[in-house]
């Protein structure tokens, strides 16, 4: 073993601007795939508590067939299988808006999705049924209980879980790299190329992954604390990563 | 829609990249199912050590579990690629490369389940156990770990369907699984909406039976 360390290509030449743009595009990508995530989680996860079938159905085939299939397998879906089958205009909006980048919202959106859809019915789960029965019983329909009621509760409840997959999302973000998103991982992997200072550039990159997990570990945990509902404690589904 | 491809290529992509029987030295399985039992190995070493008494055994195995789990498993691989060869001084094959990043990385989650299960054991048993006068180890090996193992089997399955689920990556270092299999099946066909639903309809089999079979075994463990 003779490897002969040079720290500096890492703010030599050009090195310094791909590690940014890097850390960029993994930050607008997982924070777009988030909101995604997010959204299809509260809705597939409080259908899935419903008393109807026909609405706790269809959520619960999107919840186990998304979260049970790879990553990976997925941004080869979403980027190669179905852009050819959209409309034209809609293909030419994307080739010229850069599909990878869409393809890999959706991809990490749709996949985490099904993810916090388990973490959110947890959480809808572990809320007393007599909240339920108060708040229809003052008068509110269904939908009203669980967008006034019982979502918000659930949403705090579940702080902890919904951090980790939080943590997860962004990490797995590193999976773009295969459809040729630019993200961080892809630009450690450039600078590897053009540099051939592999440690360095795995150093860079891992340090910077380490410090973003841990800086929101850090805001979620004071986020807990500040949301907190006296008397109860999040029952969420960590499991599964 | 052409599901054809997948009637032609189904020996290719099943016996080859799910199972590893074929001209490459590759498939999911055996990459998996390796991984899983010497990470658990590994795993119940950092998980153990996790609780031990003195810091400075369960600090670096602290550090070993948060480092990991802090990183992208892409990442990691990476690493691996670059400093399994500079270690073993040559080449190596991608399966020595996958599977050595794969035990490092999934011990440690391993280790997590491990701890987790271990404190699960009932305050009594150790009490009980060092009261018959077995030393901290014999009693680590014959009483805590093996009840703890039972309470860790449907965490421990969950985790197997992760593994599975990862070891897809395995295929940016060109390791010929079936997520691999189906690309270089669609490189010659062109036909990337068939075989990547149908290579996630073979996925989506694996984990969802192991996954119903987790929830079987949870229910019973309750039930104890």
């Amino acid at each position: 073993m003779n490897y002969q360390f040079h720290w500096n290509v890492l703010w030599t030449g050009q090195t310094g601007g791909w590690l940014l743009q890097g850390l960029l595009t993994t930050l607008h990508l997982s924070i777009l795939a988030w909101l995604l995530a997010v959204m299809l989680g509260i809705t597939s996860g409080a259908l899935r508590t419903t008393a109807i079938s026909l609405l706790r159905w269809p959520a619960g085939v999107y919840v186990e067939f998304f979260r049970n299939v790879p990553l990976l397998v997925w941004m080869f879906f979403w980027y190669f299988g179905v852009p050819p089958l959209l409309p034209q205009a809609l293909q030419e909006w994307l080739f010229e808006h850069g599909v990878e980048f869409w393809a890999g919202v959706f991809a990490l959106g749709v996949y985490h999705g099904a993810r916090f859809s388990e973490v959110i019915r947890a959480g809808i789960q572990s809320i007393p049924k007599t909240q339920f029965e108060a708040a229809l019983s003052t008068g509110l329909t269904v939908l009203q209980t669980y967008r006034m009621i019982i979502v918000p509760i659930a949403l705090r409840l579940i702080v902890p879980p919904a951090t980790n997959e939080t943590l997860n999302l962004l990490k797995n973000s590193s999976v773009a790299l295969t459809i040729g998103v630019a993200e961080l991982t892809f630009q450690t992997r450039q600078i590897e190329t053009y540099t051939a200072k592999a440690f360095e550039a795995l150093a860079a990159g891992t340090i910077i992954y380490l410090v973003l997990c841990l800086t929101i570990a850090r805001l979620m945990a004071r986020v807990e604390r500040r949301v907190a509902i006296p008397g109860l404690i999040a029952r969420g589904s960590t499991d599964a990563a | 829609m052409d599901f054809q491809v997948i009637v032609r290529n189904f020996n290719f992509l099943i016996l080859q990249g799910f199972f590893g029987v074929g001209a490459f030295a590759g498939g999911t399985l055996r990459l998996a199912l390796p991984a899983i039992v010497l990470g658990f190995i590994l795993g119940t070493c950092i998980g153990v050590a996790r609780l031990a008494r003195s810091w400075w055994i369960s600090l670096p195995a602290l550090i070993y579990v948060e480092l990991f789990r802090g990183v992208p498993l892409v990442m990691v691989i990476f690493w691996f690629w670059f400093i399994v060869p500079m270690l073993a001084g040559k080449s190596l094959p991608e399966y020595s490369v996958a599977l050595t990043a794969f035990v490092i990385f999934e011990a440690a989650y391993l280790a997590e389940i491990v701890r987790a299960g271990i404190q699960s054991v009932a305050r009594g048993q150790v009490e009980a156990a060092t009261a018959t006068g077995l030393t901290r180890a014999q009693m680590m090996r014959h009483v805590v770990l093996p009840q703890a193992l039972r309470n860790m089997i449907p965490a421990l399955v969950t985790q197997f369907i992760v593994l599975l689920k990862d070891t897809s990556l395995a295929s940016i270092i060109g390791y010929v699984d079936l997520t691999k299999a189906a690309q270089i099946v669609n490189n010659r066909e062109i036909r990337p909406f068939e075989l990547y639903l149908f290579i996630a309809v073979v996925y989506w089999l694996c984990s969802y039976a192991m996954s119903k079979h987790a929830s079987y075994l949870e229910s019973r463990i309750g039930k104890q």
